[in-house]
């Protein structure tokens, strides 16, 4: 907490003041050594792009509270530093495996898109450092576009490797050429990439791009169809997961993966229980391993208790901890930061640098660029099953990845329209439930978004699940259109033109074995029956056209939801709701998991939405998403209200200090 | 929000687990020395040494049921195959006893243990391999177990006169003044129990049952597993049918026919959920106990025989019943110490 307090207040005293990030010791250190010469073209560029470009002034907004230091640090950097220049000798030798003939390489190389931006980039870099100059010999060709220049080089790496004889580091991973179908779906296509001892290593990509593929792969869930997995050197084929974990590879998956009736050290330990000399299961020793990884990411979870009932960050850090437990040597995360917070975030990455600074190596999938720019040296592209590039992070900014995942440009993140706001919708007044939240109140109007902003667990969703009727409320009312909701009745809140879009889509928001149509028809089920029963085309019908205004890619009406994307999922429940036809839409965190391109659809429906008159709150744990798209911000901390800001007043700093409280000034 | 300075200050959390356990096995001891005191106070003979024994006899062979049943239930599977295992392995082992009088009796049990095993690892391979849901799967052998020994049998039967004394006499012999039945129950119970409790298989076992799902990916050889768990069950029944026929002498096709249902009723009432993941093996057999008590209570306090089977439903309503109250007031118990606010 101190630290992330520390941060949006003296950022420019963070180099300076060490202390204030204890935990992350040698760990973060070393990655800041890394910095300069990693991560010198971002600021500089900055000026040359415009300022409105919504992409990195996203990733501007963040900077305060997910990653501080560093475009600050670069300065106070001395740029002989040995580890800095250590790392840059590495880096010749850890690209020779991508492949210069490959298809992915060619198609990259020819694209498009790459085209003004991407030159300016390139032609602002400085060659102030040993990196540099290795990696990126200097193109005096106007039109070149990054990946030749990297094809070059790679050819040259690997021709003075052969000439030396020496290979600088095995990889501890390596992917050669590996593809894999499902049916007639070619999920992953001809990709290699090599992950290296002491590496952290991004793989982005929108969803279904095959990243979730990959990791099946590594995790020994998913055989691949052609193409090997090496590790250390030697080919593996993996028949099972228990072979990978074998293999030292710890994955965490995108969902929890916990036994919720085990307790919490078992399902750490599950599958290497210490055992004792009669071969029975040792459980202090259990437990006690168990407290000491919490102890090491500073969660104070009981061994003991279930792991039912936990919540999502929770049980991602359990899933850390499991993967701690196993001394693994190559750490795949899938997207593991969707469900934490900020310092959890912070404290998961100190954890993940240490592991990486003893030789670990490690693979990170997110979708906060943010995120991939403060922990991962390199970054893999992918885009529809195919490998488009590997570079150093530093060599590329938040638009050139999005560009290069997307396969297009982005025009606008956050197209927030304009609009008057009409009459009041929805007016809350002193809502209270003991211990959650006490005397809320707020009120939305018709064509506003309001975001309900606050750090995870203020009890926004609370908020919003006793507004909507699913939890109970001690004090307090709720009025739609003047009219008091009675409390505990979703149906009535229903009947009175609200709609809540949930947290948690799995769980929550769909019935993952029933179809698409079902889904969407389900909340009015009783509307479109006739004498009672349902007919197939009545659902049908009406499933169609909101799939259709929502842009869902699907195959038919008819499959499975849980068969659909995370994103086309997230679309799947938001046509379910405006299926309603609701006046009001709660939507809670409606892009959590949801890859940029889905994410500025999703937005722009909700802009459009608003200006047709609807009244949206939504819960977001995502500044930048707050910002752009809400009209007036209701800051959450421990259960009260603490600030409201418009449109205007909001800014990265003045949400934090309202979500974070006293706890900044002290 | 785990502010960390505010939660590590969090006080260590009490063992909600263990009290759950507590809570499901006490609830069934305490049913069961209530129903002794009631039916005591209405008639003392109830309590008599005799009584006491036939009680435990009666229930010695669904506990090593139940014990199998419940290894194979907390794997979120069913075995309902049970009944006709016991009546094949009954009659298999009666007639190689009654051809062959001069074989002890642990030949007859480990054979009894035998066919059990084979018959469990059909059901094992079936579900895991077919993969058939475990309810379809031994519903099916349940039949098929049932024909094979109907079909051997031809309506014969093995009676007592043709089986050797010393098979007949095992069922009454005691150790220590404890019948052999008795005894071979207990150790089943227990090894069952330590085996779930104790060791690195039993607890995968948990973890299959609890998520299926996470249990593939955390590299548990699931199929070994499985195949395991359904051959223990097997193989118990199996047992079971070698004290069957040791304790009525007179064994024919129809030998434990209905026998599943009490079983799954046993482990039920134990405390072991439908659904997997959580019940003890020990609960299952206090489960045994009780469904065994409550019959012989009935015949004592004069209570027409049919209401048994009403009884008996009333009782797995009951049982499940307060399985759900009681998880879901864990749930909430837990969400709230969860909420960070």
């Amino acid at each position: 907490m101190a630290e992330a307090n520390a941060r949006p207040e003296n950022q420019p005293a963070q180099p300076e003041s060490p202390p204030a990030r204890p935990e992350t010791g040698p760990a973060s250190s070393a990655d800041a050594n890394r910095t300069p010469t990693d991560r010198p073209a971002r600021p500089k560029n900055q000026p040359a792009r415009p300022e409105t470009d919504p992409a990195s002034s996203a990733d501007a907004h963040r900077t305060p509270t997910d990653r501080p230091a560093q475009p600050e640090n670069q300065p106070a950097r001395p740029e002989t530093d040995p580890a800095s220049s250590a790392d840059a000798n590495r880096t010749p030798t850890d690209r020779p495996a991508q492949p210069t003939d490959s298809p992915a390489q060619a198609t990259g190389r020819h694209q498009p898109t790459d085209s003004p931006a991407q030159t300016t980039s390139q032609h602002q870099q400085p060659t102030d450092g040993p990196a540099q100059t290795m990696g990126r010999p200097q193109q005096p060709t106007e039109h070149a576009p990054n990946q030749l220049t990297q094809a070059e080089h790679n050819e040259r790496a690997a021709g003075s490797k052969r000439a030396t004889g020496q290979d600088a580091q095995t990889a501890r991973l390596e992917v050669v050429e590996v593809s894999k179908s499902f049916g007639a779906v070619a999920a992953v296509q001809g990709v290699s990439f090599a992950l290296y001892p002491g590496e952290a290593h991004a793989l982005v990509g929108e969803n279904g791009a095959g990243k979730s593929t990959i990791v099946k792969m590594l995790a020994g869930v998913h055989r691949p169809d052609t193409g090997t997995l090496r590790v250390d050197g030697s080919d593996v084929d993996f028949a099972g997961p228990g072979d990978a974990k074998a293999a030292g590879i710890a994955v965490i998956y995108q969902e929890p993966t916990l036994f919720p009736d085990l307790s919490v050290a078992e399902n750490i330990a599950m599958g290497n229980q210490p055992l004792t000399r009669t071969r029975q299961i040792d459980r202090k020793q259990m437990h006690a391993t168990a407290e000491r990884l919490f102890r090491r990411l500073g969660v104070p979870l009981d061994p003991t208790r279930p792991a039912r009932g936990l919540s999502i960050a929770d049980q991602q850090l359990v899933e850390i901890a499991k993967a701690l437990s196993s001394e693994a040597r190559v750490l795949i995360m899938d997207e593991p930061t969707a469900a934490l917070s900020a310092v959890e975030v912070e404290r998961l990455f100190a954890v993940v640098r240490s592991l990486r600074d003893e030789g670990a190596a490690i693979m990170f999938i997110s979708h906060r660029f943010e995120e991939i720019t403060a922990l991962c040296e390199r970054v893999t592209i992918m885009r529809d099953g195919r490998h488009v590039a590997t570079e150093l992070v530093a060599d590329l900014s938040v638009d050139d990845m999005i560009r290069r995942m997307v396969g297009r440009d982005l025009s606008a993140l956050f197209p927030k329209q304009q609009v008057t706001p009409g009459e009041t919708v929805l007016e809350v007044e002193g809502l209270s439930r003991e211990g959650i939240f006490r005397d809320i109140s707020f009120s939305v109007r018709a064509g506003e978004i309001v975001a309900l902003a606050g750090l995870v667990g203020a009890g926004r969703s609370e908020v919003m699940q006793a507004v909507f009727g699913v939890d109970p409320y001690d004090r307090g009312t709720v009025k739609v259109h003047g009219r008091r909701l009675r409390k505990g009745d979703p149906r009535s809140a229903m009947a009175a033109g609200m709609a809540l879009v949930p947290e948690d889509r799995r769980q929550q928001g769909l019935v993952m074995d029933l179809s698409i149509e079902r889904n969407v028809t389900l909340p009015r089920a009783r509307k479109l029956a006739r004498l009672g029963l349902l007919f197939g085309g009545t659902e049908r019908a009406a499933a169609e056209t909101w799939t259709r205004k929502l842009q869902t890619k699907l195959g038919r009406l008819s499959d499975a939801v849980g068969t659909l994307s995370g994103g086309n999922q997230q679309k799947v429940v938001l046509a379910k709701w405006l299926a309603t036809g609701p006046k009001l839409l709660i939507v809670d965190e409606p892009t959590r998991g949801i890859d940029v391109g889905t994410k500025a659809e999703v937005h722009r429906l909700m802009s459009s939405l608003a200006a047709d008159g609807l009244a949206v709150v939504m819960v977001s744990s995502e500044l930048p998403e707050v910002l752009g798209m809400a009209d007036r911000i209701i800051v959450l901390r421990e259960g009260r209200v603490t600030a409201e800001l418009t449109r205007a007043e909001a800014t990265e700093e003045s949400v934090m200090y309202a979500a974070m409280g006293q706890e900044v000034a002290a | 929000m785990t502010a960390a300075p505010t939660t590590l200050n969090r006080p260590a959390r009490k063992n909600p687990t263990k009290n759950l356990l507590k809570t499901r096995e006490l609830g069934i001891v305490l049913a069961l020395a209530l129903l002794i005191a009631y039916t005591a106070i209405d008639n003392s003979r109830f309590l008599s040494g005799q009584s006491i024994r036939d009680n435990l006899l009666n229930t010695a062979i669904l506990a090593v049921m139940a014990t199998g049943q419940a290894i194979v239930v907390i794997t979120r599977n069913i075995d309902l195959s049970v009944g006709s295992v016991l009546g094949i392995s009954a009659f298999t082992v009666a007639t190689m006893m009654s051809s062959n009088p001069g074989l002890p009796m642990i030949v007859a049990i480990l054979v009894g243990l035998a066919v059990g095993a084979v018959a469990g690892l059909v059901n094992g391979v079936l579900v895991r391999f077919g993969k058939v849901p475990a309810l379809v799967v031994t519903l099916g052998t349940l039949y098929i177990y049932r024909g094979i020994t109907y079909s051997w049998a031809g309506g014969s039967q093995v009676n007592a006169d043709e089986l050797p004394r010393h098979f007949l006499t095992f069922a009454n012999d005691s150790l220590l003044g404890i019948p052999w039945l008795v005894l071979i129950a207990l150790v089943v119970v227990g090894a069952g129990s330590l085996m779930m409790r104790n060791y690195k298989v039993g607890r995968e076992l948990y973890a299959m049952g609890s998520s299926p799902a996470a249990a593939e990916l955390a590299g548990i050889k699931v199929a070994r597993n499985l195949l395991t768990a359904f051959v223990l069950s097997g193989a118990l029944a199996g047992l079971a049918g070698v004290l069957y026929a040791a304790r009525f002498g007179t064994v024919d096709a129809a030998a434990g026919s209905g026998y599943e249902l009490n079983v799954v009723a046993a482990v039920v009432v134990g405390g072991v959920a439908v659904f997997g993941g959580s019940g003890t093996v020990w609960g299952a057999a206090l489960g045994a106990l009780l469904l065994t008590v409550i019959g012989s209570a009935l015949a004592v306090l004069d209570i027409n025989q049919f209401w048994q089977q009403a009884i008996v439903g009333a009782l797995i309503i009951l049982a499940i019943c307060a399985d759900r109250l009681v998880a879901v007031r864990i749930a909430r118990s837990l969400r709230k110490r969860d909420a960070h606010v």
